[in-house]
């Protein structure tokens, strides 16, 4: 998965889609998930990173993430 | 090295159009204790959802109310309403800071004498008191409020046999200006039936008529009504005095107050629409004090609030069970606490607060109960920081019919504790267990084995 190029993105978190106009908000930890993705890790990659950073059991971790990008993913934010 | 608190990620759509000056996010600061004492420690030792009432609120509202009142109107007295929350330990905090005892049935009657209230400081409200209700109450002269004339036959049949002469009070509907207007409790006022009633009692020197009530709706968000319905009352008092030279000795303008929640539908906040005390006593005492009644001779003012005095005092902490996107991407978070427990989401757009610290992102979402049911949504849309499976919540002012209306649906309701005023934490109520339910149940014999 990579980060769609007509996407750019800002450290306070704003996401903007040049092809359609549309804009999002991103909370901190999002930002620094699109920054993996964006440095080519793997959704497995960006689990063990988080997991041994964040405060949080493995069941919530996993599906944060994957609802998390599975919601990039329809925003066309990430392209497989 | 210790790791850093997790936030659920999220990202969402930022649409261009009329900003709402109100604001989106409700919730800027967690509620991470009450009264001093944290709600995740309660939550650990008592069990989640947990009902939480705080003591110190009650008597400070209370006091509030009452120094409200009694700063404008000579004589006033609170009876508590019970059904508002007939938990003991409440109705305990409220008889030690004076309060009488309101109660509309036997059950709640008998509560009310167990909590150590003599007959003469219950007032009997309601449509259904049996002759054996009557009886009880006749005998340890507690106030009657009749609501009916088969009531009153049956008062007077009562008192002959009892040789004793009853206190008691009618309830009386009027319009007050608000729609719907309450008819269907008491006698009616503009018809002439309230008139109809009183001659009744006083023709015939069976009954001591000590009193008149109304209550003339709940949740009352105008004042005036309460100016209308005091009035109304006072008139009756004044021509009572000049046709019988009969002294009325109490005047109860029942409850309806409404509190500081806000109704579903509402656009602005319960905060900011819902009338102060200040404004009830003033609407009300300036009815009275202006009436035709001579100062010399003004009757007592009940107040039968409870909805204003105890929902502050009342919350519920709970966990989140899960969060999942609906079919047409919407959030949805389930909590653990359902309509069954908190009745009053048919009626609020509770306040819901994290007990955790968050940041400022927000998403929106619909909250849903843990019961398996369409109708247990505790909130439609409420916009809150990203939460997670185990969060903890808090929803506010709760303290007012959750814990009478409550239901034993599903599932076994959960403890309720009190903290008192040095912060220690007693359970007023238990959870229920299997064994308090199945122990008023019995299966035939026939039925005893389920293999033939």
């Amino acid at each position: 998965m990579k980060i769609n190029k007509k996407i750019a993105v800002s450290e306070s978190g704003f996401v903007f889609d040049s092809s359609t106009g549309d804009s999002f908000s991103v909370n901190p930890l999002g930002i620094e998930i699109i920054g993996m993705v964006r440095d080519n890790k793997t959704e497995d990659d960006i689990r063990k990173i988080l997991s041994e950073k964040y405060e949080v059991s493995v069941p919530v971790l996993e599906k944060s993430l994957s609802d998390f990008i599975g919601s990039l993913r329809s925003a066309k934010i990430i392209e497989d | 090295m210790a790791k850093l608190h997790f936030e659920r990620p999220i990202i969402k759509k930022l649409n261009v159009g009329i900003s709402n000056k109100f604001g989106s996010k409700t919730e800027f600061e967690p509620i991470t204790e009450i009264d001093g004492v944290d709600i995740k420690e309660l939550i650990v030792k008592y069990g989640s959802p947990l009902f939480i009432i705080s003591e110190k609120t009650i008597r400070e509202t209370y006091r509030e109310a009452k120094q409200t009142f009694e700063s404008r109107f000579p004589k006033v007295q609170f009876a508590w309403s019970y059904k508002t929350n007939y938990l003991d330990a409440v109705c305990k905090v409220f008889h030690q800071e004076g309060s009488w005892a309101e109660v509309v049935s036997r059950f709640e009657y008998e509560k009310a004498l167990e909590n150590g209230m003599p007959g003469n400081k219950i007032i009997f409200n309601g449509p259904d008191k049996t002759e054996d209700d009557l009886k009880i109450a006749i005998e340890n002269e507690s106030y009657i409020h009749i609501d009916h004339f088969d009531e009153l036959y049956s008062i007077m049949n009562l008192s002959e046999h009892l040789k004793k002469k009853p206190k008691v009070a009618i309830r009386v509907n009027m319009d007050t200006g608000v729609y719907p207007m309450w008819d269907r409790f008491g006698f009616n006022y503009e018809n002439g039936e309230a008139w109809e009633a009183i001659n009744k009692i006083l023709m015939n020197d069976k009954l001591e008529l000590v009193g008149l009530h109304t209550h003339i709706g709940t949740f009352m968000l105008s004042a005036n009504a309460y100016h209308i319905a005091a009035s109304k009352l006072a008139d009756l008092a004044y021509h009572i005095k000049k046709k019988y030279n009969h002294t009325i000795q109490y005047i109860d303008m029942g409850g309806g107050f409404a509190s500081k929640n806000t109704l579903k539908g509402a656009y602005l906040s319960g905060l900011d629409t819902s009338p102060t005390f200040n404004d009830y006593a003033e609407a009300i005492s300036s009815a009275l004090l202006n009436s035709e009644i001579p100062p010399d001779s003004l009757p007592m003012l009940i107040l039968e609030t409870g909805r204003a005095l105890i929902d502050d005092a009342g919350s519920l902490a709970g966990s989140v069970i899960a969060i999942k996107k609906l079919s047409d991407g919407r959030r949805s978070t389930i909590v653990d606490f359902g309509v069954n427990i908190l009745f009053t989401s048919f009626w609020y757009e509770h306040k819901v607060t994290p007990a955790q610290g968050f940041t400022q992102y927000s998403e929106t979402s619909s909250m849903y109960g843990p019961l398996c049911m369409n109708i247990d949504v505790i909130r439609e849309t409420i916009t809150l920081p990203p939460l997670k499976k185990g969060d903890n919540l808090v929803v506010s002012r709760i303290g007012a019919y959750n814990m009478t209306q409550w239901m034993q649906f599903i599932t076994l309701r959960p403890k309720v504790v009190m903290i008192d005023l040095n912060g220690t934490t007693h359970i007023i109520r238990n959870n229920e267990s299997l064994k308090d339910v199945k122990g008023l149940e019995s299966v035939p014999e026939h039925l005893k084995k389920i293999s033939k």
